[in-house]
């Protein structure tokens, strides 16, 4: 009996969460144009539009790219920003943590104006540049790839370093062979997480980007605005690739540290 | 490469730059900005104007009543999830858990949609219900980040301290209030944090789910579209200025592993 209640319990709160998504994942694949009206006739016309829409296309590979990119810059500053700081004394250390910590802690439109304050209205960098907006969405993840790093440092074997060096290797080369090759696994989760920040960001995005360079959270609040019923369903759609792809993603992901652990046993 | 003589500790030297000039310098000019005018005089005009309108303070009012109504409704609904996902029996639990916290990956803006084709088709019009609506919204949105929190405390928790309470006597109501509950006082914390902050700012919701009414996000959006510097600047001060509380309260809580967002994976 307890323990049904505890099913009946998990079932609902997976209704509350994924009713809305498959409701609009059934109403994707038909020629309706609202949900909850007729259904009418099974279509793919709204995945179609998702390519042939040059606004829809170029925006979602814009918001591709720029994920990316800056979570590439991110993940290079922010792994060599955790291993100096991880040797560096207590002082300096403290302070890069606490700096590390502040994007984390703040919300992400004051991150967001404040960067827009300094860059664009003070220093006239110019919006259509994509510097403000690279180095925001930046700001928003590097200190995430750090936090995933520092554990990792702190599990590795300290000598391994050492060895190199006794061994004759040059700081760098003990660097590049030995110190990185075991933060993979941080860097890589580092890495992931920034792209997944970078593709959810809405508020730092509007405070700094070009006014004709859209990224999927901002098309989206404008279409809702509009009423484009063609850009719309095409949206359901996309929520729905974006859902399907997710899930694949955890499955492999979990499918392959499972076999990762059978190998080891 | 063989010349490239370095010590480890001043790899950190471009990343604690980057911090400085991205992430320092904006809210230094943030404050300057927050008591200054627009032909850069030093007043303190935006401060009093701020707490002297009944319309900004019944935006503070409004922000915090929606936050508090929404970490509650987020906290009532995660704990017995998280409470039963940790003790349950099964196997694969995280296989599990992933199931409540996928949907997070799915672009926020993509959600609200999904929802509010749901609500519009439950409610009718949904600018009816606009404070129930909002809640759902950002709990719709913010339940996986109060749920692994209280998760990993849940999992973490010591199976022989319940063991014990129960042989001493304790019947099953008081070792949950007694030991369980406490123990996960610092999961319950990361957690309110972690939905408290993003319901005073993140207005997207509200504008998508047809409520009017103003947050603290939004004051800094619509100061944003008017170009009034100054007095954005002021709410972002008075935003930090709470997060700065809220981290204050919460660092004597907080156990060290459990970082926001860059617990996501």
């Amino acid at each position: 009996m307890k323990k049904a209640w505890r099913i009946c319990w998990l079932a609902l709160i997976l209704l509350f969460i994924y009713v809305p998504v498959l409701v609009l994942a059934v109403y994707s694949f038909t020629d309706a144009s609202m949900v909850g009206g007729n259904i009418g006739g099974f279509s793919f016309e709204n995945y179609a539009n998702l390519f042939k829409n040059e606004d829809l296309r170029s925006m979602i590979l814009g918001t591709l790219l720029l994920a990316v990119v800056c979570a590439v810059i991110a993940t290079v500053l922010a792994t060599l920003g955790a291993i100096g700081s991880f040797y560096s004394k207590k002082l300096p250390k403290t302070l890069l943590h606490n700096a590390n910590q502040v994007p984390v802690v703040n919300a992400d439109i004051v991150t967001g104006f404040s960067i827009c304050i300094l860059l664009i209205v003070i220093l006239r960098v110019n919006k259509d540049t994509f510097i403000p907006l690279g180095i925001g969405h930046v700001v928003l993840c590097a200190p995430f790839v750090y936090l995933s790093i520092l554990p990792k440092l702190k599990q590795m074997d300290n000598s391994l370093y050492e060895a190199a060096l006794d061994l004759g290797a040059t700081p760098a080369q003990a660097l590049f062979k030995v110190v990185i090759p075991q933060l993979i696994p941080g860097i890589l989760s580092g890495f992931m997480l920034a792209v997944t920040l970078s593709l959810d960001d809405y508020f730092i995005t509007t405070y700094t980007k070009p006014s004709t360079f859209d990224t999927i959270s901002t098309y989206v609040v404008n279409a809702t605005k509009g009423s484009q019923t063609e850009v719309k369903t095409a949206l359901w759609a996309l929520s729905t690739l974006i859902f399907l792809i997710v899930v694949v993603i955890v499955v492999l992901m979990n499918v392959l540290s499972g076999r990762k652990k059978e190998a080891r046993k | 490469m063989k010349k490239l003589r370095f010590n480890r500790s001043q790899l950190c030297i471009p990343y604690a730059v980057f911090l400085i000039l991205f992430v320092i310098a904006p809210l230094i000019v943030i404050v300057y900005y927050a008591f200054t005018n627009g032909q850069g005089h030093i007043t303190f005009k935006n401060f009093a104007s701020f707490f002297s309108s009944t319309n900004t303070l019944g935006t503070l009012l409004y922000s915090f009543s929606l936050a508090i109504v929404t970490t509650l409704v987020c906290l009532v609904i995660a704990y017995p999830t998280a409470y039963i996902l940790a003790r349950s029996n099964f196997k694969k639990k995280y296989v599990l858990l992933m199931l409540f916290i996928l949907p997070m990956w799915i672009n926020f803006t993509l959600r609200i949609t999904a929802l509010k084709e749901v609500l519009s088709v439950l409610e009718g019009n949904i600018s009816k219900f606009p404070f129930l609506n909002s809640v759902i919204g950002m709990t719709y949105d913010f339940l996986p980040f109060m749920i692994l929190p209280l998760y990993t405390s849940l999992l973490k928790l010591d199976k022989s301290l319940l063991e014990a309470a129960s042989d001493l006597g304790a019947n099953k109501l008081t070792v949950f209030l007694r030991v369980t509950l406490p123990l996960s006082v610092p999961g319950i914390i990361s957690g309110m944090t972690m939905v408290l902050l993003p319901s005073m700012t993140n207005y997207v919701v509200l504008d998508m789910l047809y409520n009017s009414t103003y947050i603290m996000g939004s004051l800094i959006g619509s100061y944003f579209s008017a170009y009034d510097w100054n007095n954005g600047s002021l709410i972002s001060l008075v935003l930090l200025v709470i997060i700065f509380i809220v981290t204050l309260v919460t660092n004597r809580f907080s156990d060290e592993d459990s970082n926001g967002r860059g617990a996501l994976l």
